[in-house]
């Protein structure tokens, strides 16, 4: 349903995609997961025919993203990272706007949205801009839905939110990919990966790996072991100094730990750490996360 | 263990709406503590009063020891702040964003200059002091305005969300200035979205429709809600 093919993108001096290739299936949930300034915002707007790529080539549903740019413009749904509804305008009159550009009505469609305009529905007559964030992120999903798109494209919609509406926000997400919407969806958190059908990694316009969350997982090389104990700051400090550490990060309550070579053991560990008088310590391998994996490539391809 | 913030029954309210019902709590020197919340539950309207930017409608609150109604100046000196939106001037270069910074907390010339060398070599950025911030990446940017903040060695730092957005890497290495500032006795006072960096909190607490539902050490805190994460918790409270 989308077909990425050598897209390269600079501005200035700054290579912002440097020969990115994926492709996302029709009906797929696909994220692009990475941190801010990493391309996904490129990238999206290059879909949605918004910029031109320098070089490489781009189809959305068949549709060449230079050459048929107005016919993929009446497929595709697109909400930006920015707000960018009429602040003055109700929540209603938004709504109306957005289908009459389509050459649709509200009520047409309104299937396809009722779950999530109906939270807003009450507030119908009140200016967007005087919306909080949940409210505005619902609207503007709306929006982007209003003319039925094959293709619906998110840019990090759940940044800045809390964990309760981010969970709400996919649960929305996997009902819509159930009315055979394909969903391309950027973010900069690392768990809503685990979400995904696929997802890509993506740092500093590089196509890290694309494949899902459960593969990206289970092919990773390096053993993962996490500690914790009475003192964590002394402990992260300690592991950063042992000689046979390859890295440790913090994750939630754990040290995640990763030896050279893989070739620390957990008892080996236990035994260090004993050493150096921490208590009830705690070693053991665990499965890697997605965040793990990431960090891993990341420091990598530094 | 001495209390670095007093709040007993804060009420904040914007006409009909109220935004913080009856807050008590206290935060120890030295501790780092989290302030969890849903959006909109009131997070932002609470720590606009702790820093003097906003009054409440009732209660008494203190903050480095100075009344937070007739002392807002004295509680501004002794604090920093930093968010993730606003923080520094991105047509000013690095120096310059340290100088006015200092300038404007009374830092005299010579302490500024041995700091802000002092500053940059630790940062590692030398290189990029006369470079203009909107060119920086954001993980250089969000240390250099953590390190602005407690440039002048307040007594408490708020952070409200410091790490959006930045990659998993980075996010950890803020989280090792966050600890060390902590370590040097500065109390942090931090806001997030990422649930695994409430786990670094000494503690927590978490809001609700303008309440604070809960309050404690993330340990206590799982296990009370039988939990085996904040993530956890936090669903079970904000939901």
């Amino acid at each position: 349903m989308i077909q990425v093919k050598n897209i390269s993108k600079h501005y200035d001096e700054t290579e912002a995609l440097k020969n990115v290739s994926l492709h996302v299936e029709r009906g797929e949930l696909f994220g692009l997961i990475g941190p801010d300034g990493a391309g996904k915002t490129t990238l999206m707007r290059i879909l949605m025919t918004l910029l031109l790529a320098d070089s490489g080539e781009a189809k959305m549903d068949g549709l060449d993203v230079v050459k048929n740019f107005k016919k993929i413009r009446n497929i595709v749904g697109y909400m930006p990272g920015r707000f960018s509804l009429y602040q003055d305008l109700s929540v209603e009159e938004n709504l109306n706007f957005f289908a009459t550009v389509f050459g649709t009505t509200v009520e047409e469609n309104y299937e396809l949205i009722r779950d999530i305009y109906y939270q807003i529905e009450p507030f119908k007559t009140r200016r967007a801009g005087k919306l909080s964030g949940g409210m505005k992120q619902k609207l503007a999903l709306s929006c982007a839905l209003i003319h039925k798109p094959k293709i619906l494209v998110l840019d990090e919609p759940t940044t800045g939110v809390d964990a309760v509406s981010r969970k709400e926000f996919w649960e929305m997400l996997k009902k819509l990919q159930k009315q055979d919407i394909t969903i391309m969806v950027s973010t900069p958190y690392m768990d809503e990966a685990n979400l995904c059908d696929r997802v890509a990694l993506i740092q500093n316009g590089q196509i890290l790996d694309v494949d899902s969350p459960q593969n990206i997982t289970s092919k990773f090389p390096k053993k993962i072991i996490r500690v914790r104990s009475q003192e964590m700051f002394r402990l992260i400090n300690d592991l950063r100094a042992f000689e046979k550490t390859e890295s440790a990060f913090a994750f939630g309550q754990f040290v995640h730990f990763t030896g050279k070579n893989n070739a620390v053991e957990s008892a080996e560990l236990k035994e260090y750490l004993e050493k150096l008088n921490h208590k009830s310590i705690l070693a053991e391998e665990v499965e890697p996360d997605i965040e793990d994996v990431f960090m891993s490539m990341q420091e990598q391809s530094q | 263990m001495e209390k670095i913030i007093t709040v007993n029954n804060l009420v904040k309210k914007f006409g009909s709406f109220t935004a913080n019902d009856n807050l008590t709590f206290d935060v120890y020197k030295g501790e780092i503590f989290g302030f969890l919340g849903a959006n909109g539950a009131g997070k932002t309207t609470a720590i606009r009063i702790l820093c003097g930017l906003s009054s409440p409608t009732s209660g008494e609150v203190k903050v480095a020891g100075f009344d937070i109604y007739r002392e807002t100046e004295k509680i501004k000196k002794n604090i920093g702040y930093m968010s993730q939106k606003f923080s520094l001037y991105e047509d000013l270069t690095v120096a310059e964003n340290i100088r006015l910074y200092a300038g404007i907390y009374g830092i005299s010339p010579k302490k500024r200059k041995e700091k802000m060398a002092e500053l940059l070599q630790k940062l590692e950025m030398e290189s990029a002091k006369n470079k203009l911030i909107a060119g920086l990446p954001l993980g250089w940017k969000q240390k250099l305005a953590f390190s602005v903040a407690i440039f002048h060695e307040p007594k408490i730092v708020f952070l409200d969300e410091p790490t959006g957005g930045v990659d998993p890497v980075t996010r950890r290495k803020f989280w090792d200035l966050i600890y060390e500032a902590a370590n040097n006795g500065i109390t942090v006072f931090v806001t997030t979205h990422y649930m695994d960096e409430a786990e670094y909190c000494d503690r927590v607490s978490i809001m609700n429709a303008g309440k604070i539902e809960a309050l404690d050490t993330p340990e206590e805190l799982k296990k009370r809600y039988n939990a085996k994460n904040m993530d956890e918790v936090f669903l079970k409270i904000a939901r």
